[in-house]
């Protein structure tokens, strides 16, 4: 059975509908769950109306793939820690990029479109290109993301003088190729494709490598606008407009928060995604740190705590991986049912995606109205008795303020040195993601307090249950 | 440069502007601080605990305001005061310049840079300049105290021995800082409390402080960007008074705290509300200084009804206390106009702006408004710049961005026309679509919370995986054919991302609850 095109195309445009009410859903939080419906719904009248359209044949094949993904899928994301978040959405981009690389070849051998000739042809042949290419890059980019975010490859920025130089000639030979594809007869095209392809990987490679750990939440998001670029060339060169629009607005959107991103960390969003000047490098002479590192136990801070009347909790990525936010919330619990003000104040780059700590802390079943922005805390930090500062570090960095030769300088920052007194939670006295060294921790009023966050945590509830 | 602290010459005014502390905190600003003879005396700080934290102690008020660069006091100058200060002289204290509009002339004449801490404006960044606030928790504990004294009873039911006591019952009216002080300390007295407030944005604040928050049937929200609450319907005002002479029937000590800044307070508690009380019941009309909430209150006394109903018009100001809180405002804003060797007047800075009533001679009131509310929405930011000269540079900066913003647009016609020329039509069809996607996609996320970014990440990435759809269009019937082989796999992964990125962004979401 099958439904004419006029009735498909109408099924398109509701698709294309939904989706939008779906992005649009997922910008405040009472409409969010909706957003997902509306994104679902699309999705599956999408696929239905293409499965039934004219000319699609192998509906055993299609049937079949799309029940094992559905298997998969569930189990992943089932199965996945929400710490383990970035890595999966990082994952998953992978997945769209290697499909548009099929997709794009799949076009290419596709006898119906070896018939058209002169522009049309040359048309179609440069979408094949360029869809291929965005695909390889997202795809092994994200493999690289997924790396660094699952700590499999070192997070550091791996970069080189020559670095952007290589990248403009690497570039530059993809054109090369693909003016050579366009001329070639039939598929001879298929070896300049080959090339291009591993070059693109290759780039995808390095665009990636050359980006420090700090910055992977912008590079997450980088990638997904990427992915959406590569549906929309593959809707350009199966001339399907649902793909067209849908990529179109995963990848502005994805455009879009990714430039958000890089205002909240003063940073240029170019200077970001060619990794020109990654965190890491510094640019000036380095400050010599003033003062000494002092350190409590778990008993004087507990302690601390029980004479605070308000405090903040600044959260970071240490707390993502000790996993301590359970602890810490029952521990918030405790401390407020002693009468104390407890607030988070969450920095807009903590974590390694955008919002990651809400996340984690909705995951404990934190209410979020005592859920601070950077900005709304800023102010009331003179005011509060203690800071506690759990596994984050160059958001709490004064150096961002005050030290011009410093590589996160003008980044906005949790001012937790003007409260009364800082508890920095932390394994070691190791550097941030950025590499550089935090005056806070030596600061007069600021005291360490070393081990893993979770354990910390508990056995500071124990102390102040006593 | 130099700090002098006078003497408060009002009898009735208690406070300091500096205490010892404090002294030594502006020291630490790098300003030399001097202070009149006795003047902390009403607030238990003597002249050898301001000479230990390092304060030079001046004879007279003359000596203070002849030789200092910035005046601190509490209680807005009299015109023997006005006349004792040089040209240029830098005064803090309280102002009022609506009411005051006479001595901000004399200021003015005077050539004296008058800030106004009462005109500091109520926004996040100036919170802890905010005399207002710092004073209002004051009153609001103070109230309840005071309250307590005057009321014969325990504030807190007990079962003993000797009987069983009911527990007071307090109602406070209005919920700013004061009505929320005087909750949580009616509160922790053990009392059971109860609140109204027009704004209904305050209720939850006034649950967290553990009162139960009163409201009438009718929906209508008092709030306004300003902070305060508007003037209500007659609908309004009658259910309200409906629900107050209730309430008037069982409460023992009830709280009036509305005030609108410049204006008399508003009339709340009329006299068939204090004729329906109990014996022994009582009011404090924290308002009272400006006409009181309670037509029958009488400013700086307190006395008892016919009915037996106390009515309660002064407070003690805690003036140690009150100093000290005060002090630390002074000296956040001191510390905010750049300390000592920094300092700066920035007629730019919104917070400075809008205090400094008075400035190189001229007057400077009243500022344009200025929104402060924390909205339900909590992310609302604040524009501060108002002045003249920053609408000027913002609108050069508006003329700029409407330059560049027509040569892009030009450049993006050209360009598509450009294609227009060469490209077949399916194509343009094509293309028209993509752009104007692209348009979409940049509006509609343009402004997500940072907490949903995650989730709509995920989202985005689920969708993304319509490329599903390339997969599904090129699956041929003939297994061994290269390019089913291919599309099946990226129906495959292409599948898994949908499949996946929906039920986690699902997942995600659950967790979310306020």
């Amino acid at each position: 059975m099958f439904i004419v095109k006029e009735i498909q195309t109408a099924a398109y445009l509701f698709a294309s509908i939904l989706f939008i009410l779906s992005l649009s859903g997922l910008s405040s939080q009472e409409s969010a769950k909706r957003g997902v419906l509306y994104g679902i719904v699309g999705m599956i009248m999408a696929i239905i109306a293409t499965v039934m359209g004219q000319g699609v044949e192998g509906h055993v094949y299609i049937i079949g793939a799309i029940s094992i993904a559905s298997v998969i899928g569930i189990m992943l994301a089932r199965k996945v820690e929400m710490t383990a978040m970035p890595q999966l959405v990082a994952i998953l981009h992978s997945f769209v990029g290697l499909a548009a690389v099929l997709v794009g070849i799949g076009s290419y051998l596709d006898p119906a479109t070896q018939v058209l000739s002169g522009a049309e042809h040359t048309i179609h042949l440069v979408e094949v290109f360029v869809g291929i290419f965005i695909g390889a890059i997202t795809f092994t980019g994200s493999i690289i993301a997924w790396g660094k975010l699952e700590g499999k490859i070192p997070s550091k920025p791996w970069s080189f003088a020559g670095l952007q130089m290589m990248n403009l000639i690497l570039f530059t030979a993809c054109v090369v190729c693909g003016v050579f594809f366009c001329k070639a007869e039939g598929t001879d095209g298929m070896l300049y494709l080959n090339i291009m392809m591993a070059i693109a990987s290759f780039i995808g490679v390095v665009l990636v490598m050359a980006i420090g750990g700090g910055d992977m939440p912008v590079v997450v998001s980088m990638l997904n606008s990427y992915s959406g670029w590569a549906a929309s060339a593959a809707g350009f060169m199966l001339g399907n407009d649902l793909l067209i629009v849908t990529g179109a607005l995963v990848g502005s959107s994805g455009a879009i928060l990714s430039m958000h991103m890089c205002e909240a960390m003063n940073r240029s969003f170019f200077s970001v995604i060619f990794a020109s000047s990654s965190l890491g490098t510094r640019t000036g002479e380095k400050k010599a740190m003033e003062g000494e590192v002092t350190a409590l136990n778990h008993e004087e801070v507990s302690a601390l705590l029980k004479e605070a009347k308000s405090v903040v909790i600044v959260p970071g990525y240490g707390m993502a991986v000790a996993k301590a936010q359970y602890p810490i919330y029952d521990m918030v619990q405790t401390l407020q049912k002693a009468g104390k003000k407890v607030r988070f104040a969450i920095h807009p780059v903590a974590g390694r995606l955008p919002g990651h700590m809400n996340v984690l802390l909705a995951e404990a079943n934190v209410p979020y109205d005592i859920v601070m922005e950077m900005d709304e805390i800023n102010p009331d930090l003179p005011e509060t008795d203690v800071v506690m500062v759990i596994g984050a570090n160059d958001v709490v960095n004064p150096s961002a303020q005050d030290d011009p030769g410093c590589s996160i300088y003008g980044m906005p920052v949790i001012e937790a040195w003007k409260a009364e007194k800082v508890i920095i939670m932390k394994r070691s006295m190791s550097a941030g993601y950025s590499g550089e060294d935090n005056p806070l921790f030596y600061k007069p009023n600021s005291e360490m307090l070393y081990g893993d966050a979770k354990a910390s945590v508990e056995k500071l509830l124990s102390f102040l249950k006593l | 440069m130099k700090v002098g602290i006078p003497s408060e010459i009002s009898p009735n005014e208690l406070r300091v502007a500096a205490t010892p502390k404090t002294v030594k905190r502006l020291q630490k600003q790098g300003f030399e601080v001097q202070i009149q003879k006795g003047a902390g005396a009403k607030a238990n700080f003597s002249d050898k605990d301001f000479e230990d934290a390092g304060a030079k102690i001046v004879n007279s008020a003359a000596d203070v305001y002849g030789s200092s660069d910035i005046v601190l006091k509490v209680k807005e100058p009299s015109v023997d005061e006005v006349v004792m200060m040089k040209e240029g002289l830098v005064m803090l204290s309280y102002l009022w310049p609506a009411q005051n509009q006479d001595l901000l002339k004399k200021l003015a004449d005077k050539k004296v840079n008058a800030i106004a801490m009462d005109a500091i404006p109520r926004i996040s960044r100036a919170q802890k300049m905010d005399v207002l606030s710092s004073m209002a928790n004051i009153a609001g504990y103070r109230s309840v105290i005071e309250g307590s004294f005057y009321f014969g009873r325990f504030l807190n039911g007990q079962i003993t021995a000797a009987g069983k006591v009911e527990p007071a019952k307090v109602l406070v009216i209005g919920a700013g800082v004061a009505g929320l002080a005087a909750i949580g300390a009616a509160n922790s007295l053990g009392a059971i409390v109860r609140a109204f407030d027009t704004r209904k944005e305050v209720a939850e604040q006034i649950e967290s402080m553990g009162a139960q928050f009163l409201t009438v049937e009718i929906n209508e929200d008092g709030a306004t960007s300003s902070g305060y609450s508007k003037e209500m319907s007659k609908e309004f005002i009658e259910a309200e008074m409906k629900l107050f002479l209730e309430q008037a029937k069982e409460c023992d000590i009830v709280i009036t705290t509305a005030q609108i800044p410049g204006r008399e307070a508003p009339k709340l508690w009329l006299d068939y509300h204090v004729a329906a009380m109990k014996p022994g019941s009582v009011i404090v009309d924290l308002a009272a200084s400006t006409g009181g909430n309670c037509p029958l209150t009488k400013n700086g006394e307190v006395y008892t009804t016919s009915n037996g109903v106390t009515m309660v018009g002064k407070l003690n100001q805690l003036p140690n206390q009150a100093s000290q809180l005060y002090g630390n405002n002074l000296c956040h804003l001191l510390d905010d106009m750049g300390k000592a060797e920094k300092w700066k007047i920035d007629m730019e800075d919104a917070v400075v702006s809008r205090a400094m009533v008075t400035y190189n001679g001229k007057i400077n009131w009243p500022p344009a408004p200025l929104p402060v509310s924390p909205t339900a929405g909590g992310a609302k930011k604040v524009v501060p710049p108002t002045a003249e000269e920053t609408k000027k540079s913002e609108e050069e900066i508006a003329n700029k961005k409407a330059v560049t913003t027509w040569i892009s647009i030009s450049i993006i016609g050209a360009l598509l026309l450009l294609v227009g020329a060469f490209a077949p039509s399916a194509f343009i069809q094509h293309f028209t679509v993509f752009v104007l996607a692209i348009f979409v996609g940049w509006q509609v996320i343009s402004n997500v919370s940072h907490a949903l970014h995650t989730p709509l990440m995920a989202v985005t990435n689920a969708i993304s995986g319509i490329i599903v759809i390339g997969g599904l269009l090129q699956t041929k019937n003939d297994i061994g054919n290269v390019m089913t082989i291919l599309a099946a796999v990226a129906i495959l992964i292409a599948s898994i991302n949908i499949v996946g990125g929906f039920v986690v962004t699902h997942r995600m979401l659950k967790m979310f609850k306020k």
